[in-house]
């Protein structure tokens, strides 16, 4: 990651010009009473200033290398990515304590992520050393931004699932069924949703648009050839940590669905 | 599980014992009771009718008797043994239970029946019921095995629920209003097979119905309920002809 010298520099001046882009999106959202333009505005406020934040943030860790410091980034990132994951949206129905879901999501990705980076980072791509926050940060943050969606996706879908197949895995269970038994297709069907995103993902990589850091290694720079071999390790790498963080949701959450005299748990009111 | 000393002490030896024994029971849903301090004896017989008014907590106590549920309160005993005493798989392979409405699993009808089969520890040990004479037992042809089962008319499912009940080789099974969802004629026709069922091979049969009709017809014992509370119990005869509180002539009239 050399070559800074032949990127262009984006000034103040082309900042606040392409503020001009969001106030389109206003105007638009103003124009057919969306009820947007409030959210457009917040958010372009809020995006300045987060990623400003961030770019500080790492420019004081990389100019500050230190092996802890590093791990109390992932840490902030993974405790965001999973109060990200465990938000109730509206309409849609996750059932269970939110410090349940919390709790499940947070170690997953916690498992799944921090396996993927160690070996991304250690076995792949050799950095030294270990830490070195100019690859752990960004590399961890989309593998938990993926794997965040991973989870959200297969938490929601088993619940709508265990509750739309009610009759079916209750009357497994009426047989002598197992829970796990029981809540096969439920437990098949959230996996499959969660994963879905993911097989999509590496089936058009490229093709319609290229990746955030394959962009931003060919704006910086850096040769396309390079950029793509690292856009290939970012794609493995991101379906493998979703695929872990989605199974250990799916099945850790499905016990919460039943009582351990296998019966199914009384429902949570959302 | 099934096949150790727990099936040959079942207690048959005993036929005055009781089949099931509901001591204090108490149901909950949140701030709602459902049963309350319930205490019933249900004898060994054919075919046992829970019947009461909507809402009296039929179905939520049969739902107790192969541990769907497990009561607030108080205690069920089967076999004269608490209920929880049993492994709950192997205790629901005893104790059947048929939903009111059908649910079908994916694939043919043989597929459901031998789903059932599959899902137990015992299948190595005990030989499996033949499918076609399960069927036939339900009143349904061999012709059906190869059948699609989600595609059956709706009595036809039901009949492939008890069917797949009856693959476990239960000595119970409950059936929660299992005519309701059936046109008069075909809810006859499934309910004289339940009586022959029970009959031929020695199933308990306890079923919760709202068609007064069908308790007398079926039943040998009869239970009235009403708003979670037991009302009476006695054989169908006495209840029918006879009945001691002045609710049970009352329902009974009311839905003649």
């Amino acid at each position: 990651m050399t070559a800074a010298g032949n990127t262009l520099d984006v000034s103040y001046v082309g900042l606040a010009s392409a503020s001009a882009l969001v106030l389109v999106a206003v105007a638009i959202s103003m124009w057919q009473q969306l009820g947007l333009a409030r959210g457009f505005i917040v958010g372009a406020v809020r995006a300045f200033v987060q990623l400003f934040a961030v770019g500080y943030i790492l420019v004081y860790l990389f100019l500050n290398p230190r092996w802890w410091l590093v791990l109390l980034a992932l840490a902030v990132m993974l405790v965001a990515a999973t109060g990200t994951a465990t938000r109730r949206r509206p309409g849609k129905a996750v059932r269970g304590s939110r410090r349940v879901l919390w709790t499940i999501s947070g170690s997953a990705m916690l498992l799944s992520a921090g396996l993927t980076l160690a070996y991304v980072t250690q076995l792949v791509v050799h950095v030294r050393p270990w830490y070195d926050p100019r690859y752990l940060i960004p590399l961890f943050g989309m593998i938990v931004g993926n794997a965040m969606n991973g989870a959200a996706l297969a938490a929601e879908r088993l619940a709508s699932e265990m509750d739309s197949r009610r009759g079916e895995v209750e009357a497994y269970l009426a047989l002598g069924a197992l829970p796990a038994r029981a809540a096969a297709e439920p437990v098949r069907r959230a996996l499959v949703a969660s994963l879905i995103p993911s097989v999509n993902g590496l089936m058009v990589v490229g093709l319609v648009q290229l990746p955030g850091m394959m962009t931003g290694q060919i704006l910086a720079g850096q040769s396309p050839l390079l950029a793509v071999r690292y856009q290939i390790v970012v794609a493995f790498m991101l379906a493998g940590a979703t695929a872990m963080t989605s199974a250990i949701v799916v099945l850790w959450y499905r016990r919460t669905f039943f009582t351990p005299a296998a019966q199914l748990a009384a429902r949570v009111p959302v | 599980m099934l096949n150790g000393p727990d099936r040959a002490s079942l207690g048959r030896d005993d036929p005055a014992s009781p089949l099931f024994s509901l001591r204090h029971v108490t149901q909950q849903r949140g701030d709602v009771t459902i049963l309350s301090d319930l205490t019933l004896d249900l004898p060994r017989t054919e075919v046992t009718a829970l019947i009461g008014p909507s809402g009296a907590g039929k179905t939520s106590l049969i739902r107790l008797l192969n541990r769907l549920d497990d009561p607030s309160a108080g205690d069920v005993l089967f076999d004269g043994k608490p209920i929880t005493s049993y492994p709950v798989f192997a205790l629901r392979r005893r104790v059947g239970f048929v939903f009111q409405r059908p649910t079908m699993f994916d694939g043919t009808v043989a597929d459901n029946l031998r789903v059932a089969v599959s899902l137990g520890a015992e299948r190595q040990t005990t030989e499996t019921p033949d499918v076609a004479r399960v069927l036939e037992a339900v009143g349904l042809d061999g012709e059906y095995a190869t059948r699609q089962a989600d595609r059956l008319s709706g009595g036809e499912q039901q009949r492939v629920s008890i069917a797949r009940a009856l693959m476990t080789r239960p000595d119970v099974l409950l059936l929660d209003e299992p005519t309701s969802a059936l046109d008069p004629e075909v809810a006859e026709r499934l309910l004289s097979t339940v009586v022959q069922l029970s009959r031929d091979r020695g199933v308990a049969v306890v079923m919760v119905t709202h068609r007064l009709s069908e308790a007398q017809r079926a039943s040998t014992f009869t239970v009235m309920l009403e708003a979670g509370r037991l009302v009476e119990a006695g054989t169908t005869k006495q209840i029918f002809s006879s009945a001691t509180q002045a609710r049970t002539r009352a329902y009974i009239a009311s839905t003649e």
